[in-house]
């Protein structure tokens, strides 16, 4: 494959993906939207097209409308770039997620992966480190004191969970023996959910701390103290409107997705079915390629039914106690969970 | 390709460094500081070490400077007063970072065997380092890991011992958070 071809795929990979992300980031607001209706006993959206399906679309169109806000006080070359960092970390770390099965399509072309990095989860790992300046400089360059307060406790609560979410996926690297996502996948896919690392791989504790990290990590309810609306009205984001509140909005939904995808990569066998290799790969070409993505959306489809079944079940934590749980709780179980793997690998 | 890709980064890393002695405000030297470590970690993958320039964005970029804006933002730290230094920092400053520089050029340029790492698509894997480190590098590695235990012990000790409050915890929710920002 010349270095032509290559760019010119590359290219219309980053532009399939960042439509389909938008579009999910989109849906997604529509799911949380319905979803939360029906848990507090009403319909949610349903006016705008049928089912509501078309809400997003015209509230986009009004973010788009709305009149664009700077206030006098800001600092205004940080007030600007944060939301760009924002979005921008939200959209690159699912450049590396691998969605399906990577042996269709051209020779030495992974038509569902962007790219197909040896250090895939660091990769994802660092990027997400780098979004957390978006909401900190939100939040200071804003001169508002909720704006600060929020974007304070948000570095505070992300830097602690990063700490425990990043513990907990040494136990399902060790076992993989890489860093590859495609690897780790390809690792639990031998004998379908039995060896998935949730339930064969007997790392149901790490995903338990991902779970929890991850739900600090997106800002998403119970953890959701940066933006407090009783206490902080909008937290890092009040000062913002128009298209730049969208971006922030986008970045919470698009870090969601991201977040899931990874969950469903390390712990529930990424895009292979729950049978794994047990049965072999169908014959058709196309079932071949689009089977594995269907098992991709559906487990990502279930963690984010998850996220939203959490926000409308359970209250706000009070902030000791969440810097309590991460660090007093979750890490040392972390920790714990990697000496037991390491140590069931030595001696198995 | 990679020669290109050097300069570049290298570029940026060198103007980084410059803006951020340049900058008046705390905050847009920390975001200098950013960019001369991300763009540090670009160098490193140039060199062919991915999982050094995974750490360094991760660790630098991502934890230890958002530290940094951190205590910026906490302090509400304002702009800097701009002063034209001192006569003799200047007299004594500069001809004493000539000779440091000297020294360290000197140093470098007669050691022997220190081994060549050139601009390369090759790439060190993880493995192979992680090999290197635990069984040639195993005591400086065991050693540093116990330096930084050492120091975050210091650093709880500190910590405990200077909310002036020698009776131990009195907060009435026996939350030890709350009296530790005080």
């Amino acid at each position: 494959m010349t270095i032509f071809e290559f760019f010119l795929w590359s290219l219309l990979k980053v532009a399939v993906v960042t439509v389909v992300m938008l579009l999910g980031v989109a849906y997604t607001v529509l799911l949380e939207r319905k979803l939360v209706g029906r848990i507090q006993n009403r319909w949610g959206p349903s006016r705008v097209g049928p089912f509501g399906l078309l809400q997003t679309l015209v509230d986009g169109a009004k973010l788009f409308l709305k009149e664009d806000l700077i206030p006098t006080a800001v600092y205004r070359p940080l007030y600007l770039l944060a939301p760009i960092i924002a979005l921008g970390c939200a959209l690159i770390s699912i450049g590396v997620v691998p969605f399906g099965e990577p042996n269709v399509g051209p020779a030495g072309m992974h038509l569902f992966e962007i790219s197909d990095v040896n250090i895939g989860l660091l990769v994802i790992l660092g990027i997400t480190s780098i979004g957390v300046y978006g909401i900190a400089l939100a939040g200071w360059s804003s001169n508002n004191k909720y704006s600060l307060l929020g974007a304070l406790r948000s570095s505070a609560q992300l830097i602690s969970y990063e700490l425990a979410l990043g513990l907990s996926l040494v136990g399902v690297v060790l076992r993989a023996g890489s860093l590859n996502l495609r690897v780790i996948v390809e690792q639990q896919a031998t004998q379908g959910i039995l060896t998935w690392n949730i339930f064969g791989g007997m790392q149901f504790v790490a995903f338990f701390i991902y779970l929890m990290a991850a739900y600090a990590e997106t800002n998403r309810s119970p953890f959701d103290l940066p933006e407090a609306e009783s206490e902080l009205t909008g937290g890092y984001h009040t000062e913002y409107s128009s298209m730049k509140f969208a971006m922030f909005f986008m970045a919470e939904y698009a870090n969601m997705i991201t977040v899931g995808c990874v969950a469903t990569l390390l712990f529930l066998g990424g895009w292979t079915s729950f049978f794994g290799d047990l049965i072999p790969p169908p014959q058709n070409i196309f079932i071949h390629a689009f089977l594995p993505l269907f098992w991709f959306v559906l487990k990502v489809f279930c963690f984010l039914f998850l996220f939203i079944w959490v926000r409308g079940t359970l209250p706000r934590f009070r902030y000791d106690q969440l810097m309590n749980f991460g660090w007093r709780y979750l890490m040392p179980l972390a920790i714990l969970n990697i000496v037991g793997t390491s140590l069931w690998l030595a001696y198995r | 390709m990679h020669l290109i890709l050097f300069f570049v980064f290298a570029g940026f890393c060198v103007a980084g460094a410059i803006n951020l002695l340049l900058q008046s405000h705390p905050i847009s030297s920390a975001l200098s500081l950013i960019v001369v470590m991300t763009s540090l970690a670009v160098l490193y993958l140039l060199l062919g070490a991915e999982f050094l320039a995974a750490a360094q964005v991760i660790v630098y970029a991502g934890a230890i400077m958002v530290l940094f804006t951190f205590v910026v933002m906490l302090l509400n730290a304002g702009r800097e007063e701009r002063t034209m230094g001192s006569r003799t920092a200047r007299k004594v400053g500069f001809p004493a970072v000539v000779a440091i520089l000297a020294v360290i050029a000197t140093v470098i340029l007669r050691a022997q065997g220190l081994g060549v790492a050139g601009l390369r698509d090759g790439i060190t894997s993880t493995t192979d380092l992680s090999k290197v480190l635990f069984t040639e590098l195993l005591l400086p590695f065991e050693v540093t890991s116990v330096l930084i235990l050492i120091a975050i012990l210091g650093a709880v000790a500190l910590a405990s011992h200077g909310d002036g409050n020698p009776h131990g915890n009195r907060d009435p929710y026996g939350n030890p958070e709350r009296t530790a920002g005080k």
